[in-house]
């Protein structure tokens, strides 16, 4: 898909601010990366580390009270020692239950250990999220940033806390194995020293291999993800346009997709394990071969080969373990680059060393010489100056959509300007903090947004402390208390999205009224009425009105009457402000404003 | 969970001949250490050098077999195993496309979606596991088991006793485990839709400096479902060393019995040691069966959640035709009365009828019920008194896909996917390009489509990059590709400006002649020369008639004409 490339899913960078840039990613990093998650819970992952360690001594002691029990049954009949046997018995449930307990405790430890990993992970990504220019989401699909939260986050997640303390106590056991054969037979360990580093070679060799294929399954889920999110969302359209089985079958190519990078990394994936046992199984083969010469030579006694070789199995088991890690690591690292590269996206820039958080404001604000562009070589806006007096109306009219919403952008500092600069009160907003700066703004923008919360939650959104009166007070100035009184709870009912019963006019509404309770000095406002209808639309614009008296307002224009009203009418075209003046003088000029006026804004009957 | 044994019924054969090479793979390797056993126990110290090649060759062999037999059976269990898992989300998939609106509020988006990935996925790692490990402990247990037996029955009846204690061990954890499993799922769907709310809501959230008080949102739904989740492992966690315990004790007991059968002659000492031998490999196949079962339990979470959805009633089923009504108008509402809760209406006693190639406007307060009409109309709900009839048949008894080839719609904040111009008009119909062009020139598009970059030009997600107005054009290019038998447009045009909206109404009066349309709209002048005009107020028609007719008769109406009349005026 053409569509796709240098999102969170392709590997392509683009200079586009509003992407998300894939840098090459480095293994060890990432490994760092995530050992220092581990690292944050290190308490526990001792705790796991020493209570893995002494379940499995205790374990192992086990047999060795047995075998004392055997020494005293094969006494033979009749002469069995039963007080040895008794002991021997005592000890052992003792053991056993003990070890059953340390091992429970273990599994506790474990599932609190990758709880704190996931639950750090999730927060650091949103938090992150919440740092994202809003741009990014324009440009990367909901679905799929939420299968890294999901899929990728779990993926990690059980993989390396389990991994981490099964890591440790293989190596124990490698050692102390490697050790005891070192003393048996050293000749023989020498078989050993070509397996185990081949072994370690293919794991390693393979892994680099295979991590390609886990991280295309990730990105095929995620990309099933984005696609379902946003079809099962355009549920109502689908179905009144009938195209149900249509989709289907762009679902089924999503679905084999990732279906087909499940199977191929998994079908790869687990090679690992049996071709790891096979060179284990060879060298067993080779120890028994040449351990059979170096007995007729009369290197070894057959005693010491015995026990060799139930030390060298002792020791592959946990080989054989560490490469299958291994294996599994990359399907964590593959997941992990994918979760690191949300955490990573670049954010806004943090505010400034020294940024004040401004308070009174009297709302003069001014452009001066600004540049901007969200693609390096495509320009929106250059050398644009403007100057907005405190409690004057600023229109801003023109053609398409990406200059005007910028100017906003700009504005909230939701991007920061190029070149030149943005002044509020005189002073560069970049060296006022971000909150207090957007603090000043009452925003209404056209698209509505609820979140599923109670009517109340969602008119007190911007000023968590409103009292009753005061959320009612904001709901009848924006008309809409009828509407909730005759909610089945009134101001408790409960949102949903989705919410059939709730047309768009009504959320309209209820977005004023989150903003009527906002109490700042200066306003935005992008043409956010044109769904209501014309009575309430004209108690709005009243509303309005006086919402904007006093104010510094910006308002992207579709009405008349705000237009004539403003004291400076901004004409974007093309990113340019092409003219710049009151109504008057505008229409004197016969320009750009003359024409657009006259198609856009004249009775058409 | 029994309804999804039917995605795997077509495929028992193959995963059948999967388990018979793992079980020969698995017996190759067992008869490794076997052989090894002989060459140091006979060979060796009987000097048979020859034998000890061979036997070295053999095992050898037995290592290839069991490479390449395990690679076959791995490969064998992904495939199966995807390919299953494909059909269930296919099915997964078209059955949620085929909710009803309703349903699917229920249901909810981010739930759907999780089920439809996550727990689809939870469903295939089980089927892959069982696969690759379920033959290896079962073989191991019951040969275990099988070996004592004929060596010492008594003393393996002891091991067989405790069998029943770890099925009771297992019951307990499925029984407690399934529950909190499913409901850490819902938990997760809390964070996903919280996730997915503060994405959409973005600039809101940045405007007002909410995010500190979203991330605490979101962070005590992560925590809230991580509790559940650790509840959960600590219930499953319980199983493993309950087994292993279980046995463990076992042994012990057949110690202590064995030193009794020895001591009275029953038995020789060497048959305990076989014993204690055998039993390390049941102890290891029992921790294995035991875990087995507790994924099944787990993955089961899942698949009661997919089945949840599977099992939705179609909620608007086709009802059986009935006599076709002669000289029918082309659209009729008869005494329609709707409600979305069950309480109140939010449509009462409807009635009026189009005759084909008329147009009807509706005119309404905010939540009067405009849209309501809409959606009965496409039979995205049903009525609950009355009919509505199209061609004189019952909307209900037609055939979703006849019925829904008639439209053309646009709703309010209608869908804009994140692909290129054209896909997002041609809307999965088999539509040429000429089609789309025509539309595009008759909701009087094509300005800003070329500037774009005409069909290929790209739209961002949600349609970001476009202007209000420019989103309305594009929707009503959608709507009116293809030419449909019923053109609907739901506030579609409120953010076009005179001139565009007078020039979108006259293509639509010379191009779109045949087509029924029903223009929803705040604006008189969208409206006024519709042939049928309906007033509605709180689910109530007003007022009905032509524009002329409802100057005179309506208050309403003329109400809001004689104030957008004079806006008008005042901008001429």
């Amino acid at each position: 898909m053409a569509g796709m490339r240098g999102r969170l899913t392709q590997g392509e960078t683009s200079g586009d601010k509003r992407r998300l840039s894939n840098k090459p990613v480095d293994k060890k990093k990432t490994l760092l990366r995530l050992w220092r998650y581990l690292g944050r819970s290190r308490y526990l992952l001792m705790a796991a580390i020493v209570l893995s360690v002494t379940s499995s001594a205790l374990a192992l002691y086990g047999p060795k009270l047995s075998g004392t029990a055997l020494d005293a049954i094969d006494l033979g009949m009749g002469k069995v020692d039963f007080s040895v046997v008794f002991r021997c018995a005592f000890w052992m449930v003792l053991c056993y239950c003990l070890s059953a307990i340390l091992t429970y405790l273990l599994r506790i430890a474990m599932a609190h250990l990758s709880k704190e990993v996931s639950t750090h992970m999730r927060q650091d990504i949103f938090a992150n999220m919440m740092r994202l220019p809003v741009g990014f989401y324009d440009k990367n699909q909901t679905g799929d940033i939420i299968s890294v939260i999901t899929y990728d986050v779990d993926t990690v997640n059980t993989t390396i806390s389990a991994d981490a303390v099964q890591i440790l106590q293989s190596v124990v056991t490698v050692m102390v194995s490697f050790i005891m054969m070192l003393t048996i037979a050293p000749v023989l360990v020498l078989i050993f020293c070509v397996t185990v580093p081949v072994t370690f070679l293919f794991s390693k060799w393979y892994a680099g291999w295979t991590r390609k294929l886990f991280r295309e399954r990730s990105r095929k889920l995620g990309a099933l993800n984005g696609f379902v999110e946003e079809m099962l969302t355009a549920h109502s359209t689908t179905r009144a346009y009938g195209r149900e089985d249509t989709v289907l079958r762009e679902f089924d190519e999503k679905n084999d997709a990732a279906i087909k990078a499940y199977t191929t990394a998994e079908a790869n994936g687990t090679m690992n394990g049996p071709v790891v046992n096979f060179i284990s199984n060879i060298s067993l083969s080779f120890v028994c071969l040449f351990g059979a010469v170096l007995f007729y030579q009369g290197k070894v006694t057959l005693g010491n080969l015995s026990s060799f070789i139930q030390y060298s199995r002792k020791f592959s088991g946990p080989v054989n373990e560490l490469a299958n890690i291994f294996a599994d690591l990359q399907s964590a690292l593959a997941a992990a680059e994918r979760v690191f590269a949300l955490i990573d996206a670049e954010p806004e820039a943090e505010d400034a060393p020294g940024a004040v958080a401004i308070e009174e404001v009297s709302g003069d604000v001014q452009f001066q010489q600004v540049d901007f562009s969200y693609l390096p070589d495509k320009p929106i806006i250059k050398k644009l100056n403007i100057h907005a007096a405190p409690g004057s109306l600023t229109a801003i009219v023109g053609h398409t959509g990406a200059g005007k919403t910028t100017i906003i952008n700009l504005l909230m500092r939701f991007y920061d300007v190029d070149g030149g600069s943005v002044l509020l009160d005189g002073r560069d907003i970049r060296e006022i903090t971000r909150a207090s700066l957007r603090k000043a703004y009452t925003m209404v923008l056209q698209d509505t947004w609820l979140f599923n919360g109670t009517v109340f939650e969602n008119i007190a959104y911007g000023k968590p402390d409103a009292t009753m009166e005061e959320v009612v007070k904001a709901a009848k100035a924006a008309h809409i208390h009828g509407y909730i009184s005759r909610l089945p709870q009134g101001y408790d009912t409960v949102l949903t999205d989705n919410g059939a019963s709730i047309s768009k006019g009504q959320k309209q509404l209820l977005t004023i009224a989150r903003a009527m309770l906002l109490d700042a000095h200066m306003l935005i406002l992008d043409e956010a009425t044109s769904n209501v209808d014309t009575r309430t639309e004209q108690r709005i614009q009243d509303a309005m009105r006086r919402l904007m008296k006093g104010k510094t307002c910006f308002v992207i224009a579709h009405r008349l009457s705000t237009i004539r009203s403003a004291d400076n009418i901004l004409v974007l075209d093309k990113g340019e402000v092409v003219e710049q003046g009151n109504h008057e003088s505008l229409m004197a000029q016969k320009g750009h404003y003359y024409k657009l006026y006259n198609a856009q804004f004249d009775s058409a009957g | 969970m029994r309804k999804l044994l039917k995605y795997i019924n077509p495929y028992w054969g193959i995963i059948l001949v999967g388990l018979a090479i793992k079980f020969v793979a698995t017996y190759a390797e067992l008869e490794i250490p076997k052989l090894m056993q002989i060459v140091l126990d006979e060979k060796v110290p009987a000097g048979l050098e020859k034998e000890i090649y061979l036997y070295g060759g053999l095992m050898i062999l037995c290592s290839a077999v069991a490479l390449v037999l395990n690679i076959t059976a791995n490969r064998m269990a992904s495939k199966t195993a995807g390919k299953i898992t494909r059909t269930l989300r296919h099915d997964l998939f078209d059955k949620l496309q085929r909710l009803s609106p309703r349903q699917m509020d229920a249901v909810t988006v981010p739930s759907a979606v999780s089920r439809l990935t996550s727990d689809s996925y939870n469903v295939n790692n089980l089927i892959v596991r069982i696969q690759r490990i379920g033959v290896r402990a079962p073989i191991l247990l019951i040969g275990g088991i099988f070996s004592m037996m004929t060596m010492d029955v008594p003393l393996a009846l002891i091991l067989i006793a405790l069998l029943p204690l770890i099925a009771i061990v297992v019951f307990f954890v499925t029984k407690r485990s399934v529950p909190l499993h499913q409901k850490t799922h819902a938990l997760q769907d809390k964070v996903v839709m919280i996730s997915q709310e503060n994405i959409t809501g973005v600039r809101v959230i940045k405007a007002l400096s909410k995010a500190e008080h979203e991330k605490m949102r979101f962070n005590s739904a992560v925590e809230e479902r991580n509790a559940v989740s650790l509840k959960a492992q600590k219930v499953t966690g319980l199983s493993g060393p309950l087994t292993t315990l279980i046995l463990n004790l076992g042994l012990t007991i057949l110690v202590v019995a064995g030193a009794y059968r020895v001591d009275s002659g029953g038995i020789k000492p060497g048959v305990i040691v076989a014993f204690l031998q055998y039993f390390v490999m049941i102890l290891n196949a029992a921790v294995m069966v035991t875990r087995i079962i507790i994924m099944c339990a787990t993955a089961q979470a899942s698949a009661n959640r997919i089945s949840e959805v599977m099992d939705l009633p179609e909620d608007m089923a086709v009802i059986s035709e009935e006599g076709l009504e002669k000289n029918a108008p082309h659209i009729e509402f008869r005494d329609v009365n709707f409600s979305y809760s069950g309480k109140g209406n939010n449509l009462e006693n409807l009635s009026f009828s189009l005759q084909r190639g008329q147009t009807l406007g509706i005119l309404g307060a905010t939540g009067a019920g405009k849209s309501t009409i809409i959606k009965l109309l496409l039979r995205l709900y049903d009525v609950n008194n009355g009919k509505i009839l199209i061609d004189g048949r019952d909307v209900r008894s037609i055939e979703n896909e006849v019925l829904r080839e008639k439209f053309g719609v646009v709703f309010q904040n209608d869908f804009i996917k994140m692909t290129s111009i054209g896909e997002n008009i041609r809307y999965y119909r088999e539509l040429k390009d000429e089609e789309l062009l025509s539309a595009i020139a008759d909701a009087q598009a094509s300005d800003f489509v070329e500037e774009k970059g005409g069909l290929s030009g790209e739209v961002d997600i949600r349609g970001n990059n476009l202007s209000g107005g420019q989103k309305q054009r594009l929707l009503i290019s959608r709507a009116l590709a293809g030419k449909p038998e019923i053109l609907i447009l739901d506030d579609a045009s409120s953010a076009l400006d005179y001139k565009t909206d007078a020039g979108l109404r006259r293509a639509l009066r010379q191009n779109y002649k045949d087509s029924t349309k029903v223009i929803v709209a705040q604006r008189i002048s969208s409206l006024r020369h519709a042939d049928l005009i309906l007033v509605l107020d709180d689910g109530a028609v007003i007022g009905a008639g032509d524009h002329d007719h409802l100057m005179e008769t309506c208050e309403e109406y003329r109400m809001i004409a004689n104030a957008q009349m004079g806006d008008r005026e005042e901008g001429a």
